[in-house]
């Protein structure tokens, strides 16, 4: 187990819609939110994320609805940009034969704080990338992306996700560099031990839909997988069928989500875990039902939180609308900061964003009227 | 020949709106662009060198259905991005 001491600076939310991206610079309290943006107005930006290791690097996950996908880097907090010079892509195939093209990046996560300038990236359909200079560069990474196996987990585009199949969650161990995971909807949750040279599914506990067979991992679809920075040994994950926790060495998911309320039910696409406390975790739930809207149960939306590690939950729905409100959170559109006591926020596909000082006891509108929101960040500024 | 540059793709040539440019075919034209303009030729040629899903390129009046497609001095080509909806 790992102590960690809250976060002391300020926090920037970074917020990526389906129209561009903004930057919300929070106060010292985080009362008060200044807007920054938008950035790159009309692209699409499925994630942007801040370089922990630097608190000064952002790269941008961007294309348009014509023009392909690339990242944007800026090394000063947003106030300048440049485009990665090789942006995520697969090899080129010889005439003849039919390679894969990267239709987006869709996840951004940042190397080890042992391996300043590593980042990996997700992309849609299911790549695996890494840049070693801070995202200027792109290769792709490990060899699944070409592994006949791993192309046949990967499934086919229908499959997948409605605007594709996507490679997300990639996950650096704060322990070890080489200890990799990372999940893939559909297709999976996945680890390697050896810094990517080999990969290797854990499934095993993971329910998938109504009469397909869980042993197949191309059934599997995990939304979302988080480790727990105070305890790496443990991940939360919201799949498409239910909530999960993993604790190593075991390789066999719980069914958390069990316990939650019937009437609520357990489907969702993000998962939050706490920066400080390992038995505590939030997610959004949303109607997996009759033909899976996917908006809050009954049109009232709230956070559940566990601080037993998914034994039992609480509702956390203060502030919130209490009828009429159908929203969906994406996966990557929620998220917590490290101060004391912890902020949540998230971002709604109807373009409202809500934060919570108070670890999800109290919620405020923080925006409204963005774009379609895809992704929120919590950034740690310098104090 | 001259390369018409459509609105998107404008921050990539300085806002220039035509670009004059050698070369005896789109390969080689699109590939002098990307060398002048970094970048440029990514966001509408895939890494399998297909034109993306929804850009459409003319030589003349003639869609290129490909990079092959032989060019002369005084061709025009357009850049066209192809898209409807929100």
């Amino acid at each position: 187990m790992t102590t960690f001491k809250p976060a002391a600076g300020s926090v920037a939310l970074l917020i990526g819609t389906r129209k561009g991206a903004w930057l919300y610079r929070g106060d010292a309290a985080r009362r008060t939110w200044r807007v920054d943006g938008p950035h790159f107005l009309g692209h699409i930006v499925n994630h942007l994320v801040l370089d922990p290791r630097d608190r000064r690097t952002l790269l941008a996950a961007a294309k348009t609805g014509h023009l392909g996908p690339t990242v944007f880097r800026s090394t000063d907090l947003g106030r300048t940009w440049k485009e990665a010079k090789i942006p995520p892509a697969f090899p080129k195939v010889p005439e003849g034969q039919k390679g894969r093209v990267v239709d987006h990046t869709f996840w951004l996560t940042p190397g080890h704080a042992n391996e300043p300038n590593v980042w990996y990236a997700g992309t849609s359909p299911q790549g695996l990338f890494r840049s070693d200079d801070g995202g200027v560069t792109w290769a792709p990474f490990s060899g699944i992306n070409d592994d006949p196996q791993y192309r046949t987990w990967m499934g086919s585009v229908q499959d997948g996700t409605p605007d594709g199949p996507k490679l997300h969650s990639i996950i650096v161990d704060p322990r070890d560099p080489s200890h990799l995971y990372f999940a893939m909807s559909g297709g999976g949750v996945h680890e390697s031990v050896d810094g990517g040279r080999t990969f290797a599914p854990i499934v095993k506990g993971m329910d998938v839909v109504q009469g397909f067979d869980a042993a197949t991992v191309t059934f599997h679809d995990p939304h979302c997988v988080r480790l727990c920075p105070s305890n790496p040994d443990r991940l939360y994950q919201q799949n498409h069928c239910g909530i999960y926790r993993l604790d190593r060495p075991s390789k066999e998911w719980v069914r958390i989500g069990k316990n939650m309320p019937k009437r609520v039910g357990d489907i969702g696409f993000p998962m939050v875990a706490h920066p400080r406390d390992a038995k505590t975790a939030w997610v959004f739930p949303m109607d997996g039902g009759s033909v899976w809207p996917r908006v809050s149960p009954g049109g009232k939306p709230s956070v559940y939180v566990t601080r037993n590690a998914g034994q039992s939950w609480v509702r956390q729905d203060k502030g919130f609308p209490k009828a009429q409100a159908w929203w969906t959170v994406k996966r990557q559109a929620m998220t917590a900061d490290a101060h004391e006591p912890v902020g949540l926020y998230f971002g709604t596909t109807s373009g409202e964003l809500w934060g919570s000082r108070t670890g999800g006891a109290g919620w405020t509108c923080l925006a409204r009227n963005l774009p379609e929101i895809y992704s929120v960040e919590a950034a740690e500024l310098r104090p | 020949m001259t390369v018409h540059i459509p609105s998107p793709l404008r921050s990539y040539t300085a806002q220039q709106a035509e670009v004059a440019i050698a070369g005896s075919t789109l390969a080689e034209v699109l590939g002098t662009l990307d060398r002048q303009f970094p970048g440029f030729r990514f966001r509408i040629i895939t890494e399998q060198d297909t034109i993306r899903q929804h850009i459409r390129i003319f030589v003349n009046e003639e869609q290129a259905p490909n990079l092959t497609v032989p060019l002369r001095p005084d061709d025009q080509v357009y850049i066209i991005c192809a898209l409807s909806g929100g």
